[in-house]
């Protein structure tokens, strides 16, 4: 090989500065985000129907949230139906800013826990408005 | 490998690729199939919304900014102070001239030289920029209202245009911003109402938000029966009483575009 020795430093080198972020966080746990869903609107809820909940299963709104809010977006915007029926019945107001962000009146320590450790970026927040976030 | 099974692997993989999510996973839907949308039962409905403006009653200049306020503080309309060129409205003041063009004259009744007139969009029957928008981010309703979604407005412009009556405004800064003394440019910040973002186009909406849980449009709230808002094709509603009996005009018929925004002219004093 012709100047073998320049090519071999040279790969390795490259390797060290490209597997940096892998051998950098090595061995370090990098805990999973942790949700807070202690406000006082969800409080209230807790308390008047023995149990947290949202307008979906748990497991559905982990999943699909985003699917969920745009065929909000789209009823209420396109054919001006404001009211959804969930799968057990029960009636919601579909409005992000109204109905969502009334509970989970903590954006920052739930929206935006889930989004940034996935370095996800939604615009909805350039136009909604967030909620007050509550400092007690 | 010869060419004829390099081209059936190439071909299958491209097949696979376009299709092959779906293909795997299904059309994912977004809400459960139990699950149902509908209309709130407080709505209000009609086949074709319509206002009626009696310019007598506007009188004072507190009259206009009324109902120019109720409609920008709910909406969260920025306000930018001596600053025309980036100017963002919904419902504002206009002379007879630019409401009326061509029909002014030299001998006109002098209170009407330099009367204003509370003008908005006309949410017209035949819009001209819902025929240009290229995205169908304005669109029009089952009931006549000229809607905006401002999730799909790319910023292109079209649409003002197309619009005769200036109705539309285009945000070339963030409405979030600052004016140049530092005061905010949304003056009060309304919690349930969303602000909009650079490079969007709005305008008025007749208060869709609104109509959809019961209640008048905010102008015509706080016009103090200065504006009837009504159903067109209802001729027993408020406002088809009011244009049957009145003479009213609406602005630039000649271009054909149907505006459903009628002004009764002269009032009721000299009718």
């Amino acid at each position: 090989m012709y100047n073998g020795g320049k090519i071999i430093a040279g790969l390795a080198v490259f390797l060290a500065f490209f597997l940096f972020p892998f051998y950098y966080n090595l061995g370090k746990a990098n805990a999973r985000p942790e949700l807070k869903t202690d406000t006082p609107a969800i409080r209230e809820w807790a308390q008047k129907y023995g149990k947290k909940e949202c307008v979906e299963s748990k497991d559905f709104m982990r999943a699909e949230h985003m699917q969920l809010l745009n065929d909000w977006r789209d009823s209420v915007v396109r054919d001006g139906n404001r009211i959804y029926t969930n799968a057990e019945g029960r009636h919601h107001l579909m409005s992000l800013q109204n109905t969502c962000l009334n509970c989970h009146s903590n954006k920052k320590e739930f929206c935006d826990k889930c989004h940034n450790y996935m370095a996800v970026k939604p615009y909805c927040f350039n136009c909604h408005v967030e909620p007050k976030e509550n400092k007690s | 490998m010869n060419r004829r099974q390099f081209l059936k692997i190439a071909g299958a993989s491209t097949v696979l690729g376009l299709g092959g999510a779906s293909a795997v996973n299904g059309f994912r839907l977004g809400v459960p199939a139990a699950a149902r949308m509908s209309l709130d039962p407080r709505a209000l409905t009609a086949k074709r919304w319509g206002f009626v403006v009696d310019v007598s009653r506007l009188r004072t200049e507190e009259d206009y900014q009324k109902c120019i306020d109720a409609c920008h503080n709910i909406h969260n309309v920025p306000t930018f102070k001596n600053d025309l060129q980036h100017e963002v409205k919904w419902i504002w003041k206009e002379n007879f001239e630019a409401t009326f063009p061509g029909t002014e004259h030299e001998y006109m009744n002098a209170e009407f030289k330099e009367k204003k007139f509370l003008v908005f969009c006309n949410h017209c029957k035949e819009p001209a920029c819902v025929r240009v928008c290229p995205t169908k981010a304005t669109f029009k309703r089952e009931d006549g209202i000229v809607m905006q979604d401002m999730h799909r407005c790319i910023g292109c412009r079209f649409c003002m245009a197309a619009c005769p009556f200036g109705a539309r405004s285009f945000n070339y800064l963030d409405p979030r911003g600052k004016n140049p003394d530092g005061s905010p440019l949304i003056r009060v910040q309304s919690q349930t109402y969303p602000t909009r973002t650079i490079g969007v186009v709005e305008k008025c909406i007749a208060c869709y938000e609104r109509l959809a849980i019961g209640q008048q449009p905010a102008c015509v709230e706080a016009s103090n029966g200065a504006i009837l808002f009504g159903d067109l094709e209802d001729p027993n509603s408020e406002v088809r009483k009011v244009i049957g009996e009145k003479y009213t005009v609406r602005r630039k018929p000649e271009l054909g575009t149907q505006p459903s925004i009628y002004y009764v002219i002269g009032g009721s004093e000299h009718a």
